[in-house]
């Protein structure tokens, strides 16, 4: 009786099959888990921007407040991209036949805006306030990273919402006093003691929340 | 070899009807069969003809129709959203968990009968365990789809597996909800395995018959190069107790979990601690009917009747008749339980499921499952054929009524009057229940074309002829020659 057997080079096979197979779950799962995190896949997205604005320059070495362009961060759960006039306050007579300034002329005199890219940006389904977080000691560069040093401005963080949850379960790295918080240079682990930090979490009564309807509203 | 005798010497080709007890002698499991070969013509013939009985045509290109419908009601879903269903505010779950838990219960009988009536030794389980425990894989392949569709947000079902994500987010350990889907995934991975174990000689036998080269590897591969060596036989037989024993607890705790869906919530109606036993003998009692709703049929197509007896029948219907009462017990201890509470929100509930706006279903219900099943008392109904039929259909019936009531009639009034509703299936509910029936028939008829049916190994165990009796016969060593795998 001719029966189909495995011819004998298949026992090579079996042990091949039993690790690929016990370790191919576990590779799938940490490849989805880290592999698609936002701190694999967003971490450096760094777009082209219509004007070549250095916040190197402006934010670091002419040390401009954040909030001098952002100026609703305090105010408004956005912080506001600023319009071109907040450019012309200065540009109105420094550089003005600067080539890299086209654009913003351009834009002053059509009075159209000039379409700068996105960079920091999360999911519609999460609410986030610039507003609750500055006015309770977090800095901008908690989120942000070191801006003041970015030729073109690039994403430091994740964005994730593991990462929120970070802090939002243990904020006390990440707490500074109120004017501190444009102060990009300015180290609080090496300003601050832990139970000063302690003391400022205290003192401006930070109880962050956990529940899915703090963000997903 | 056409007299082989049976305990006092009656010979086998005499006794037409095995349901008889004769004190001090077993009836019979296998009728008509003279020596191992036969069972494996008769099994196997049914994968290996050319010619597969028109019926198998005819039901085939309906299922698969059925099936179509199915793709195309949950592709309607997808793109729409879950708002195509006829649920409304009190009533998040209707048809979707109602056909969840109807087909995790008709999943409990093969196992039942593979794995606790293996360890009871009950020997008349080896005629039916092979389609019994392959309806039990297609039953849970239906009942799978159902929580996966009715999420709303079908792309992040895989949120209900603890898979490490950037989210930081884990399933709610304490929720019955992810207990059930470790339960369900764990009888369905175990239930695979133990059916595809005791497969794995049949598989070899149907390797060794195979003409053609596609079948001999397609089978071959399959057989795990079984050669029915004493080895391979002592493994295999070690190997099939354990499932045996792994797989018992499965039975009890797989719908016992899915009672905590309910039970384990604060809704009157839900909220009660007989769920657990109440579940397992109701899945029990539906997961029989749906054998021989589906045995009745199979043995008269394919020529199995000597092997899937009268006798295995009537055994069942005692089962359905047992697990039958006990569920009527169950619904009896309900309403006493709403009474002797004193809650008054529970004994609405109860009123209200008997009386209130369901109570067609709840008279459905117990007419079906209780009522209707009493019959089976009388032999005459037990033994015949379209009785039998007819009584597992209404049995079938009932038990996706009970689970539909439990479910609705309870969500629809719940503790705010205010928020009562009505729920109304749409087409799409209907066609996603009618199409999960074509995705089980589809399989089920695949299974009976192209794999072994019965067990065969395992019914040569339980024939005469596997037991010889030297002192009274004495040319038995032609038999044991032919081994189970001829």
């Amino acid at each position: 009786m001719s029966r189909f057997l495995f011819p004998r080079w298949s026992n090579a096979l079996l042990p091949t099959i039993i690790i690929v197979g016990a370790i191919m779950p576990l590779y799938a799962v940490m490849f989805v888990a880290w592999g698609f995190s936002p701190k694999t896949l967003e971490v450096g997205y760094q777009p082209a921007q219509p004007v070549p604005y250095s916040h190197a320059l402006h934010a670091g070495e002419l040390g401009i407040d954040c909030r001098y362009c952002h100026n609703t961060v305090e105010r408004s759960s956005h912080a506001a991209v600023p319009p071109t006039q907040t450019c012309m306050n200065c540009h109105f007579s420094i550089r003005k036949s600067s080539p890299n300034l086209t654009k913003v002329w351009d834009s002053y005199e059509t009075g159209m805006p000039i379409e700068w890219v996105r960079v920091n940006k999360i999911g519609d389904y999460a609410y986030f306030s610039h507003e609750a977080h500055v006015n309770r000691g977090v800095g901008c560069v908690s989120c942000h990273g070191r801006v003041d040093k970015m030729e073109k401005v690039y994403q430091a963080e994740p964005l994730s919402m593991g990462w929120c949850l970070d802090c939002h379960r243990d904020p006390v790295r990440n707490i500074r006093p109120i004017d501190k918080i444009a102060d990009l240079g300015w180290n609080q682990q090496a300003e601050m003691t832990v139970d000063q930090q302690m003391a400022l979490i205290r003192q401006y009564d930070i109880h962050p929340s956990e529940n899915c309807s703090t963000c997903h509203r | 070899m056409s007299s082989i005798p049976v305990g006092k010497g009656i010979p086998v080709d005499h006794v037409v009807d095995n349901t008889a007890e004769h004190p001090g002698e077993r009836a019979p499991l296998v009728l008509n069969m003279h020596e191992f070969n036969d069972v494996t013509t008769t099994v196997c013939r049914v994968a290996e003809s050319r010619r597969v009985p028109m019926a198998w045509y005819v039901a085939f290109v309906f299922s698969l129709g059925l099936l179509g419908f199915l793709g195309f009601c949950i592709a309607y879903l997808f793109a729409t959203g879950v708002g195509v269903w006829g649920l409304n505010n009190p009533v998040m779950w209707a048809f979707d968990i109602t056909n969840f838990v109807f087909w995790v219960g008709i999943g409990h009988a093969g196992t039942l009968i593979s794995a606790i009536l293996f360890l009871f030794r009950q020997k008349w389980r080896t005629g039916i365990n092979r389609f019994a425990e392959a309806m039990t894989i297609f039953a849970v392949i239906c009942a799978g789809i159902f929580p996966g569709i009715h999420v709303g947000r079908v792309w992040v079902i895989y949120w209900v597996f603890p898979i490490p994500n950037q989210m930081e987010m884990w399933p709610q350990f304490r929720s019955p909800l992810l207990w059930d889907v470790f339960a369900v995934s764990t009888y369905f991975t175990v239930s695979l395995l133990f059916w595809y174990t005791g497969m794995v000689p049949d598989l070899a036998t149907l390797r060794d018959r195979a003409r053609g080269k596609i079948r001999q590897i397609g089978y071959g591969l399959f057989a795990l190069g079984w050669r029915g060596s004493n080895r391979h036989w002592h493994r295999y037989e070690r190997a099939y107790l354990l499932l045996a024993a792994l797989s018992t607890p499965l039975v009890l705790s797989v719908h016992s979990v899915v009672s905590f869906d309910f039970a384990v919530s604060q809704l009157p109606g839900w909220h009660t601690t007989i769920f657990p036993p109440y579940f397992v003998a109701g899945a029990i009692f539906s997961g029989f009917a749906m054998v021989v709703t589906l045995a009745v049929p199979a043995r008269e197509l394919f020529g199995l009747k000597d092997l899937i007896t009268l006798r295995h029948l009537d055994n069942m219907n005692k089962i359905i008749l047992v697990t039958g009462s006990m569920v009527g017990y169950a619904y009896s201890i309900e309403f006493f339980i709403a009474w002797y509470s004193g809650a008054m929100y529970e004994k609405f509930a109860f009123l209200n499921r008997a009386f209130g706006q369901y109570w067609w279903a709840y008279f459905i219900m117990v007419s079906c499952n209780v009522i209707t099943p009493q019959l089976f008392w009388f032999k005459r109904i037990r033994t015949s054929i379209w009785g039998m039929f007819i009584l597992s259909l209404i049995v079938n019936i009932g038990m996706w009524f009970e689970r539909f009531v439990i479910i609705v009639s309870s969500l629809a009034n719940d503790f705010l009057p205010t928020s009562w509703d009505v729920f109304i299936p749409t087409w799409v509910d209907i066609g996603t229940m009618i199409g999960s029936f074509g995705l089980f028939m589809t399989l089920f008829l695949l299974f009976c074309r192209y794999l072994p049916m019965i067990a065969m190994a395992e019914v040569k165990a339980v024939m005469p002829e596997a037991d010889p009796h030297h002192d009274d016969h004495a040319s038995d060593a032609k038999d044991e020659e032919g081994g189970a795998n001829s």
